[in-house]
């Protein structure tokens, strides 16, 4: 038998498990299966703080889907963290792949079900985070194979959704993707998540509002929107170069970055054409980052940084002169983002990923100041939230399927 | 296929230019060793490459430059995800509500592929209470409702273990053959290949080797390459050269083996008579070995397999090896070599024997030392 571990240090504790033992057979403790569609043996195992997802599949398989997890991690991909894979064991025994579990994650089946979870527009949502993980993986060369709801996890994101890819068995990386992988793995992805939600349907699973046939064949002209808009080219006349700046604007309002711009004069030197030709996903999520420290998905950073400007225009127009971004950034990390955290109590911080708790304090603020026609404090609006809306939330740290 | 290529943009040349028809209704598999360029020709008619050249037909219309979706052909999958609160007939038919196919079509369509697929009598179960087999039946059905014009399947039985492969690679064969779909099938496997394919089609490097029934691919390999990858145990093949030839009779030695060919077995590899004073690769498979034969030739026993149905013995001989590799044929520098012959289970022999072993020589190959091409075969005993 073969353990490799990622981080041994780390997860140090996995090599006490039972790797010799079919994982069916596992009678350790904080184990649980895991409902959904799986084509493997999968099981929950919860260790102190940490979850694991341990998948039992033959050792070729498993030993691909560790390469291509951590390929996909290392291009900074929403991925499932990948912790070790075990092969060789014993009477030729399928392998054994564990990932982390993604902590706040929330399974379709919890999602759709409707029942405590409240996220406006959910049909929307969340076909805008799966076309949106796809054009990302299709950027970076690679083929899923089997995109669906149940391959995928999700996670709140300031009002909107994020979503990572969990199972890449079925998954290619290649230079570039043709248009016709792009087509089948577009056309897999329809069928499938039509399937996934036809069949919550069936169960009476699915909340009110979703049309499945609707939501699944929107994943096709959402994800031909957002491509489009990434790696089409825009051509002006040579004296309109501020269209190159409008251009990154609408790519960084998607949450993207272009690494590389390539501007090239037509015959006769009239018109610039624009293509663009690197295409990076987390531009708020790196900005948020670097100047504070805080890990936050794609919209919670959006927010969170449009929170920090109003706060540094305050402290500019009370101070009478220009603060400098960092400094800003700085004195609202301590007087408004800890300060309002801080204010929450402890038996209900975990129920939320902090920048989501950030983001929710903002919104429960500006639904209080409409309601009350005027500004109302972050200390008021804390107090307010953790009543209202906090005490009676679930706990999202640990959502599996089974809870539904 | 009309002269189809693959060329990537670094210059590496996948597919130089490949001929090839897949008739109507016919399983034809695609065989090679990894590297070898199937995959990628699977992927140009699926629509997943692009076509770097050539012409690439379905029917009668050239489908180059069609996306997947237009081409009217299923990409079947090893496993499909069943849904546990569909019934079969929900799990074979949603898809088609993508399609805004009316109701009365749908239910005609299930009816018709579940008569096919003898699932009529559990159309309203739901999948907890199918078998194993049902299931599978109910994840090809899905695929099959649409009526593709043709069936791809890119190595579908890779991800199973040995003996769901079998049971599988059985399945997949007769529903094939009972619906009759033209379907091209990839394997690296060729005991898979020959088993389930109609003919099969070996490539190299991106060029075809051979296609044909699995039986001729067998007995009339047209190249070493072909008569080493199909067949297992591996073909024999040792140097040794013509010593005489006048058409009714041909002498071959092999190290210190002599072999006379004489009347059908000799007109069976008559062109070896334009290679006396030659040298040439002699080939033989396992089961030529120690049955009927008039010839024989004297080897060391070196190890004995028992597998119920038949003995494998491993014995050396003293010619060198040969051996078909990428850039062309291998000789051994070695003087001896390893022959496998597959003898009657009840035959006394042990390791460490001097063992006379017959040959059937109406089974004999040769094979050009230089090109690696089948040397000496008349053409109407092919």
């Amino acid at each position: 038998m073969r353990l490799q571990l990622i981080k041994a240090a780390e997860h140090g504790g996995i090599v006490d498990w039972p790797l010799e033992q079919p994982l069916d057979d596992w009678t350790i403790d904080g184990m649980q299966k895991v409902a959904g569609l799986h084509r493997h043996v999968v099981r929950l195992v919860e260790v102190g703080q940490t979850s694991y997802v341990v998948k039992e599949l033959p050792d070729p398989l498993a030993e691909r889907e560790w390469r291509l997890l951590r390929e996909l991690a290392e291009a900074g991909l929403p991925t499932a963290e990948v912790v070790g894979v075990v092969t060789g064991r014993d009477d030729e025994a399928d392998g054994l792949l564990i990932t982390r579990h993604l902590d706040y994650s929330l399974p379709y089946r919890s999602l759709l079900s409707g029942r405590g979870l409240r996220i406006p527009y959910l049909g929307e949502r969340l076909l805008d985070a799966l076309a949106g993980l796809l054009v990302r993986l299709h950027l970076a060369g690679f083929y899923w194979g089997d995109c669906s709801l149940s391959n995928t996890l999700f996670r709140r994101d300031a009002g909107a959704l994020s979503a990572y890819i969990i199972d890449v068995e079925t998954g290619e990386r290649h230079e570039v993707l043709s248009d016709g992988q792009r087509t089948l793995d577009l056309q897999i992805a329809t069928e499938n998540v039509l399937g996934g939600l036809l069949d919550l349907q069936l169960g009476g699973f699915l909340a009110d509002g979703i049309d499945p046939v609707e939501t699944a064949l929107a994943i096709e002209s959402t994800y031909g929107r957002l491509w489009d808009e990434l790696t089409g080219i825009d051509e002006f006349n040579a004296d309109e170069t501020f269209r190159v700046d409008r251009r990154l604007r609408r790519l960084h309002d998607l949450g993207f970055d272009a690494a590389e711009l390539e501007l090239v004069t037509t015959v006769g030197g009239s018109r610039l054409r624009l293509v663009p030709r690197v295409v990076e996903h987390g531009f708020h999520t790196q900005k948020l980052r670097a100047i504070t420290g805080i890990e936050a998905g794609e919209n919670q950073a959006r927010r969170l940084l449009n929170d920090l400007s109003r706060y540094r225009a305050v402290l500019e127009k009370r101070g009478g002169r220009k603060v400098v971004e960092s400094v800003a950034a700085a004195r609202w990390l301590e007087e408004r983002f800890e300060r309002a955290l801080a204010a929450i109590p402890p038996e209900m911080a975990d129920k939320l990923e902090p920048a989501e708790l950030y983001h929710q304090v903002l919104e429960h603020r500006w639904f209080l100041s409409e309601r009350a026609g005027g500004d109302v404090g972050i200390d008021e609006t804390v107090a307010s939230y953790v009543a209202d809306v906090l005490a009676a939330a679930p706990d999202e740290q640990m959502v599996t399927p089974d809870e539904i | 296929m009309v002269n189809l290529q693959k060329r990537y943009d670094n210059g590496f040349e996948a597919v130089p230019g490949l001929d090839l028809e897949i008739h109507d209704g016919e399983f034809l598999v695609l065989v090679g060793p990894s590297g070898c360029g199937k995959s990628t020709v699977l992927r140009m008619v699926a629509g997943l490459e692009d076509i770097s050249g050539g012409e690439l037909f379905i029917d009668d219309a050239v489908v180059n430059a069609m996306g997947p979706q237009q081409r009217d052909i299923a990409m079947v999958f090893q496993s499909y995800a069943l849904y546990p609160n569909m019934t079969v007939a929900d799990n074979i038919a949603f898809a088609m509500k993508l399609r805004k196919t009316d109701k009365a079509e749908i239910a005609t369509k299930v009816a018709e592929v579940a008569e096919l697929l003898e699932l009529t009598a559990v159309l309203d179960r739901k999948p907890g209470q199918l078998s194993g087999g049902q299931r599978q039946r109910v994840a090809m059905g899905r695929a099959i409702v649409r009526n593709p014009k043709l069936f791809l399947m890119d190595e579908p039985l890779s991800n199973l273990d040995a003996k769901l492969r079998v049971q599988t690679r059985a399945e997949i064969s007769k529903l094939q053959r009972r619906l009759g779909v033209t379907t091209m099938y990839v394997t690296h496997d060729q005991i898979e290949a020959m088993t389930m394919g109609d003919r099969v089609a070996v490539l190299r490097r991106g060029v075809l080797m051979q296609c044909a029934s699995p039986a001729e691919l067998y007995e009339t390999p047209d190249n070493l390459f072909v008569a080493q990858f199909i067949g297992s145990p591996s073909m024999n093949v040792v140097r040794g050269s013509v010593t005489a030839g006048d058409g009714d009779n041909i002498e071959l030695a092999m190290g210190s083996q002599r072999i006379t060919l004489t009347g059908e077995s000799a007109a069976r590899l008559q062109g070896l008579s334009e290679y006396v004073g030659r040298d040439v690769a002699i080939g033989v498979r396992s089961e030529a070995l120690g049955g009927d034969g008039t010839a024989g030739i004297d080897v060391d026993v070196d190890l004995v397999e028992m597998l119920g149905s038949e003995l494998l013995v491993h014995c050396t001989i003293d010619a060198p090896a040969v051996r078909a590799i990428d850039t062309g044929v291998e000789i051994s520098d070695q003087p001896e070599s390893s022959i496998v012959a597959s003898l009657d289970p009840r035959h006394p022999v042990k390791m460490g024997d001097r063992l006379h072993l017959t040959v059937d020589t109406l089974r004999m190959h040769a094979f050009d030392l230089d090109t690696g091409e089948a040397v000496g075969r008349r053409a109407d005993l092919r």
